[in-house]
């Protein structure tokens, strides 16, 4: 037995969000003020003392809470991740949920509490502690889709989230008793000891269930339906949410529970990945195209993108997972640069959402048609953006483990999908401009700018996060 | 400079020059063309520098010279950068272009000219960095990346279809290039390294280099354009601005040419020979109907967009033919059908910046008002139809040459495509310059004005000089071809002995 110190040690980012969560919310029904500032400002501070304290001590491999929790590289680098994203998030929020007149305290409260879901989703080592961390995610995640209550798209799409997502929990809990009874543990070293050698059907169908539950939270097809709706109808800041940390925590539990609990169904669950990757990649690229409203535009690039980190999964290698690595953390900062570029469509006070209002933006905006511009070819994976890099390490990894067909598919998706990013450059720089857009606050625009200049300029020093990205994936394994 | 060489320097001047024309402010006449002048002054000191690279460049080597290494994505694939006798012709062509395609463009564009101006010295870096690069990643990453500049000079400053064009062609030469990435990445499998001077002297599983030089031949058949891939140039070439045709046909067009000498051939040399009769068969079709479509073309610019698809196709076959005259001959051709090419596009600009008209059926006559620009046309009309002591000329004799040795069916075809483009040529000239002056809008019409003279005079020059010089180019790029061609043959040998071993 470890030394309860020990494991507090190693939990420090849950412990600051579970006791900030708890605070912020007395603190917020004591003020009883309804909206507040100041909540949220002490929420990202929240966050932010979360992501320092990750710098303590961060190295090695460690089980604790009775091998519950895992804390490794790998999950250092995934809540490094799901952390920025839900703090840039909450940062991108609080312009939006003015103007709105609903920022009330109880939404960042409920972002850390979902944070905290996300964490401990990322470090769960046994099928408890991964149902614990996930429904504590999406339970905070169901309330704030609906938000914005009086909103009619909004309360449809928490509705939506919140049946599909308690379908796809279900789904989840079944294969999970399935997979218990057959090896008789929750742990998941231990299911992959027990799943050595020979395997039982009950099995693949466990691993079947599993998989389908956590496709829906990370958005690919066939599970995907919720996805569009949900990202039109939520707040733009909670859909920023959602696209960012919800989905690198998603991925991150489907990758640790395939690498580490079922090493020995390679031949299965590589099946499984390969046919969810290729539908996501061909329906993200086809679907998105006719879209108009570039929320929705954007759930269906979110698919789309899924599948093709789905592809660095699906080789099953070190090589694989470090490609899923750098490409999530890439995916995340184009994620938010782009949102924060939505956030910033506000014309007359209200927020628009319609692609053509982005018409000759390159000439009333010019910053912002620029990043924005780069923002969608990097998306599409043209170099020397950011996105070309993501690519390569999945693909890599893909043609390194013989998979030429899904790699061949996934480069024809990608140029499919590169015909409705490129219909956005062409909106900005060759349409006349119709309407100039509000001043927008300067969070907002600091998050479009470095997110832009991490796109545009990463090609300069790719080093540190291939680096990092690298020693994550060596955890795994 | 910070460890870094003469070649790092021309990738970055021309972003230099772009970010001064960025932190330009107003939009003013007076800002616009300190903004043109500043881009001038770059890609003309650019011109310079690449001269003094060429002054320290060592012909009679067959080496990589000016070698610039360091890490980059990781330690096996770097940032690397250097020029033999193959790569260096282009990289002069590029940087001697590019002040061309500035003061092309000092009158004509009036709207957005900062944004334009910037994409033209982008377009150039990724351009140089695509010859200079010998890491294959490296060269990716400006050979795409390049895409992005050119889809903004056509979508913005193009013609009435400019959305279409550009789209299309982003999207063609997307297509072709992720198959060569794919590729790209096969090849870092086996080898454990992007670096291209390595990858040289690795020998790939014949059965391997058949599917690489699949994907090489995708991005480059529709970068060259071969026929039938070529729909994309004629579109673009006709909705671009008269610059963007001159880079598109000068230099654009030379990156498939270029990627086939230092990669495809050198590289999976056992399916180069395996394929050569399928580029030949597709070449010889090229030459003798893209010369037939441009026969009835009724767009000056689709005439000559038409015309380089044949010209092209020149270039294609004698690389396959793999001997000394034809890929010598090959290179000497995509410089002169640079210089010929731009200089085209340009006669066409002069006359449309005054008529704003590209028909053919608009002009006729133009010799009465316009001896000068008569005069003109005629010496890139006679190059571009390969008349001797023009340098068109020595690019399709040595090519049709090689030909000839090579396969003599081939050359044979070829030979009537020489006579076609005399045809389409001179009908072309006819139209436009001869006849009767009668159509009232161009009796007012001004003969070329100095800068007009400026422009075309030098490209005049160089086409006459290397008509009668040719060693100016052959020599530069003997050495590397030599060395090119012993290694294919070598290549060759080693598998037909292992095979009669076998048997």
């Amino acid at each position: 037995m470890m030394p309860l110190t020990f494991a507090l040690a190693h939990s420090l980012p849950e412990i600051f969000l579970a006791l900030g969560a708890l605070v912020l919310l007395l603190l917020g029904v004591f003020r009883a003020g309804g909206r507040d500032w100041i909540i949220s400002e002490a929420a990202i501070a929240i966050l932010g003392l979360a992501l320092l304290s990750m710098l303590i001590d961060a190295n090695g491999t460690s089980l604790i809470y009775d091998d519950a929790f895992v804390d490794d590289a790998f999950g250092r680098f995934m809540k490094a991740l799901c952390l920025t994203g839900a703090l840039v998030s909450l940062l991108l929020s609080r312009e939006f949920m003015a103007r709105e007149k609903i920022d009330f305290f109880e939404f960042p409260v409920l972002v850390l509490l979902a944070t905290l879901g996300m964490l401990m989703l990322v470090s769960a080592h046994n099928l408890i502690a991964l149902y614990l961390g996930l429904e504590l995610m999406s339970l905070a995640l169901y309330v704030i889709a609906a938000f914005h209550r009086d909103h009619l798209q909004a309360s449809e799409a928490g509705l939506k989230y919140f049946v599909l997502g308690a379908l796809s929990s279900g789904m989840l809990l079944y294969g999970s008793s399935l997979l218990y009874g057959f090896t008789g543990t929750i742990s998941f070293s231990g299911i992959a000891a027990a799943l050595k050698g020979d395997v039982s059907l009950g099995v693949v169908f466990a691993l079947v269930f599993i998989l389908s539950g956590l496709a829906f939270k990370m958005s690919t097809v066939p599970f995907h339906m919720w996805t569009p709706d949900v990202y039109q109808g939520a707040p733009t800041p909670v859909t920023t949410f959602f696209a960012s940390a919800a989905k690198m925590a998603a991925v991150a539990i489907t990758v640790r529970i395939v690498m580490t609990a079922f090493p020995g169904l390679q031949l299965q669950w590589r099946q499984i990945i390969v046919f969810i990757a290729i539908l996501s990649m061909v329906l993200g690229s086809f679907a998105a195209i006719g879209q108009t409203n570039i929320k929705r535009l954007m759930a269906y690039s979110s698919i789309g993108h899924m599948g093709f980190a789905l592809v660095g999964l699906a080789s099953g290698t070190q090589k694989g997972v470090m490609g899923i690595l750098v490409y999530l953390a890439i995916y995340l900062v184009m994620t938010l640069g782009t949102f924060a570029a939505i956030l910033s469509m506000r014309v007359n006070g209200h927020y628009v959402e319609n692609i053509s209002d982005l018409a000759g933006l390159s000439r009333t905006r010019k910053m912002m048609g620029f990043f924005l511009s780069m923002m969608m070819l990097s998306l599409a994976g043209i170099p020397p953006l950011a996105g070309f890099f993501a690519k390569w390490y999945v693909f890599l990894a893909a043609i390194d483990a013989g998979l030429y067909p899904l790699a061949v598919i996934g480069m024809l998706t990608s140029v499919v999908a590169c015909f409705y990013y490129l219909r956005i450059v062409k909106v900005i720089y060759l349409d006349e401009p119709v309407a100039t857009f509000d001043p927008v606050s300067r969070e907002v625009t600091a998050v479009m700018v470095l997110g832009g200049l991490g796109v545009v300029l990463y090609w300069a020093y790719p080093g540190p996060l291939v680096a990092a990205a690298e020693i994550a994936a060596k955890s795994l394994f | 400079m910070f460890g870094l060489g003469i070649l790092t320097g021309l990738i970055v001047l021309p972003l230099i020059g772009a970010a001064f024309i960025l932190i330009l402010r107003g939009e003013d006449e007076a800002t616009l063309r300190n903004a043109r002048w500043a881009a001038l002054w770059t890609t003309i000191v650019t011109f310079m520098l690449s001269l003094w690279a060429w002054s320290l460049f060592d012909p009679a080597s067959a080496s990589f010279q000016l070698v610039e290494s360091k890490p980059w994505l990781s330690s096996t694939i770097g940032y690397k950068l250097g020029v033999d006798g193959i790569s260096m012709p282009f990289v002069l062509l590029t940087t001697f272009l590019m002040p061309f395609c500035i003061l092309a463009s000092w009158d004509s564009i009036t709207h957005r000219v900062k944004e334009y101006l910037i994409a033209f010295l982008v377009l150039e870096t990724m351009m140089i960095g695509v010859f200079c690069a010998l890491d294959l990643v490296f060269f990716y990453l400006f050979f795409e990346a390049g895409l992005i500049p050119m889809f903004l000079i056509i979508g913005i400053w193009g013609g009435k279809r400019r959305i279409y064009a550009s789209f299309k062609f982003f999207l063609y030469t997307l297509l072709g290039s992720l198959l060569m990435l794919l590729a790209i990445m096969a090849m870092y499998g086996v080898a454990g390294t992007t670096d291209i001077v390595t990858l040289l002297k690795t020998s790939f599983p014949a059965e391997m280099q058949k599917w690489l030089w699949l994907a090489f031949f995708a991005s480059f058949a529709v970068k060259m354009p071969m026929w039938p891939v070529h729909t994309w140039l004629p579109d673009a070439h006709v909705e671009a601005p008269t610059a963007g045709s001159v880079i598109l046909a000068g230099i654009l067009l030379k990156m498939g040419g270029y990627g086939f000498i230092r990669f495809s051939l050198p590289m999976f040399p056992l399916a180069s020979h395996d394929f050569a009769p399928l580029v030949f068969t597709l070449s010889v079709i090229a030459i003798i109907y893209t010369s037939l479509v441009a026969l009835v073309q009724e767009d000056m610019k689709k005439l000559i967009a038409y015309s380089s698809v044949a010209h092209m196709g020149f270039v294609t076959m004698g690389l396959f033919a793999m001997n000394a005259q034809g890929v010598q001959g090959a290179i000497y051709q995509m410089v002169s059908h640079g210089l010929v090419s731009g200089a085209l596009f340009l006669c066409v600009g002069v006359v449309y910046d005054r008529m704003h008209t590209r028909e053919i059926a608009a002009y006729g006559g133009l010799v009465k008002r316009m001896p000068l620009y008569a005069l003109a046309l005629m010496v890139f009309t006679m190059a571009n139809v390969g008349l001797p002591g023009t340098s068109g000329f020595v690019g399709e004799f040595l090519t049709l040459l090689g030909a000839f040795n090579a396969n003599a069916w081939v050359g044979l075809f070829a030979t009537t495509g020489v006579i076609l483009s005399a045809a389409y040529a001179l009908y072309l000239y006819r139209r436009v310059v001869f006849g009767v002056l009668d159509k009232p809008e161009l009796a007012a019409l001004g003969d070329l004005s100095s800068r007009e003279i400026a422009l075309l005079l030098p490209l005049a020059v160089l086409t006459i000089y290397y008509g009668i010089q040719p060693g100016a180019i052959l020599d530069a790029c003997a050495a590397s071809v030599t060395s090119l061609i012993r290694n294919y043959d070598a290549a060759l040998a080693t598998t037909k002995t292992a095979a009669l071993l076998l048997n």
